[in-house]
């Protein structure tokens, strides 16, 4: 990055641009339908809407078509009742350590977050794959077409890969990402979060989500967050500070259990 | 939920999905990704097409993963897509022998993407596909869909979903033959010629 883009002020908002007071008054609104809905006893939504306008790039990328059903339990040879195998050839026991992926110590707050990885029957799901990306504590993630003016930090890049447990536990080291700016509206700041890539036992369970800290007061102004327009939905995305997992002048534990949805095939009791 | 036994464990609430967003970019795709057939496989095909969005612009960072059979219908069990070189850090690569019935590729800026993998068979009651998994930024969650890829299978007319879809929506599911063992298949994500989009339960 140049001298010359660290050092440009930041602009004001071009006329036309939505304002953070726009997007509150959007999310409001999306908020209100969906509590009307529960009032009326429609169930909860566990997952985002794709058609949440405040996040304004949903507009051309979400179909208007409803999803077409697949009923698996009337189709048991349906390929997405299993799911793709990792294996110890696609880790190393470096990848779960992301402060130790260089010469030196990254800068930041030193934190594990680890957890387990279950399904809606609280089964864990055993060996598989989860991977995790983040920005470093500036809030600047080692991607090329990241323009934010924070410093890249030299021993941070942010990747990480683990395989589950046999009770589906799994553990990362890694620094505390922090917030950063984007476009969606003038003034737009996601809160700090880590995003997570999870396998299940079958395709079907197959998710992305991103992972937040607690207490985070940019919870209320993002509207990626707000697009789970479950409060109790949302709040499983929030990791919980435990002190147990904090480790002596070394760093700060976070715990996150993930659960995943979406049927599988069958559960096999002593893993694969 | 009253159909459970008291003794059933109680189900827990899923974690919510997310977008993707526009930086996965350095994380997720990896060396051989797209590459899922063994080396010089006879049963190699290639599948490739287009991201298009509700304006039939591309869409240059959508991520895909394609999980299915090899030819005959088997599902692997099998590690090794990313294989990492622990002397490096980096990627081995696919060792170029074993299939993992797993490809993941990125869109570049045409929203154009290519995999090669092994021509599936078909399983059951079903025409030979490939299940399709689509992430991108401003999709806040992941979306589900097929590509069925012709073949000498029987095919269209008994499959359980393809017979249940209108015509024009069932054509969205079908991959076009091109010359050299090569199938196109366009992905809509809204618009008239939506893709179908899968919901499983």
């Amino acid at each position: 990055m140049s001298e010359s883009t660290r050092t440009v002020p930041r602009q004001p908002a071009p006329a036309g641009e939505l304002t953070q007071a726009d997007i509150d008054r959007r999310m409001a609104r999306e908020r209100e339908a969906y509590e009307k809905g529960l009032a009326e006893g429609a169930e909860p939504s566990h997952h985002p809407r794709r058609d949440y306008a405040p996040y304004r790039s949903s507009a051309l990328r979400h179909p208007t078509q409803p999803p077409v059903a697949v009923d698996t339990r009337l189709d048991p040879e349906a390929a997405e009742l299993s799911s793709p195998a990792f294996g110890d050839t696609d880790v190393t026991e470096l990848d779960s350590d992301l402060t130790r992926q260089h010469q030196g110590e990254p800068l930041g707050e030193r934190i594990t977050v680890s957890g387990r990885l279950l399904d809606r029957e609280g089964r864990p799901v055993r060996g598989q794959l989860i991977e995790l990306w983040q920005a470093n504590a500036s809030g600047r993630y080692a991607h090329q077409r990241d323009q934010h003016p924070a410093p890249l930090d030299p021993n941070f890049t942010g990747v990480g890969r683990v395989l589950t447990g046999d009770d589906g536990s799994y553990a990362f080291t890694t620094i505390k990402p922090g917030a950063y700016p984007w476009r969606n509206h003038a003034n737009a700041w996601r809160p700090a979060h880590i995003h997570f890539s999870l396998f299940g036992s079958a395709f079907t369970q197959r998710l992305v989500t991103q992972m937040y800290f607690p207490g985070d007061p940019l919870f209320a102004y993002d509207p990626i967050l707000q697009s789970v327009t479950d409060e109790a939905a949302r709040a499983r995305l929030v990791a919980a500070y435990d002190h147990d997992l904090s480790r002596p002048e070394r760093s700060l534990g976070y715990r996150w259990d993930i659960v995943l949805d979406g049927p599988a095939a069958t559960w096999i009791e002593e893993g694969r | 939920m009253s159909t459970r036994t008291p003794h059933a464990p109680v189900p827990h609430a899923p974690t919510p999905s997310h977008t993707i967003g526009p930086f996965y970019g350095y994380a997720l795709p990896f060396p051989g990704g797209p590459e899922a057939a063994p080396y010089a496989h006879p049963d190699t095909v290639t599948v490739h097409g287009r991201v298009l969005d509700g304006a039939g612009a591309p869409v240059p960072d959508a991520l895909l993963e394609f999980w299915g059979p090899d030819a005959d219908g088997q599902l692997p069990q099998q590690g090794g897509s990313l294989r990492r070189d622990p002397v490096t850090g980096g990627f081995l690569g696919r060792n170029g022998v074993d299939f993992t019935g797993f490809a993941r590729v990125a869109t570049d800026a045409d929203g154009h993407w290519a995999i090669r993998t092994l021509r599936p068979g078909a399983r059951g009651p079903h025409a030979p596909y490939l299940s399709v998994c689509v992430f991108a930024r401003g999709l806040t969650h992941h979306l589900f869909t097929r590509v069925y890829v012709p073949g000498d299978s029987p095919a269209t007319g008994t499959d359980p979903l393809l017979a249940a879809l209108p015509p024009e929506r069932r054509a969205t599911l079908l991959a076009t033959a091109e010359p050299h063992a090569t199938y196109r298949f366009d992905l809509r994500l809204q618009g008239p010629d939506e893709t179908v989009f899968l919901e499983f339960s």
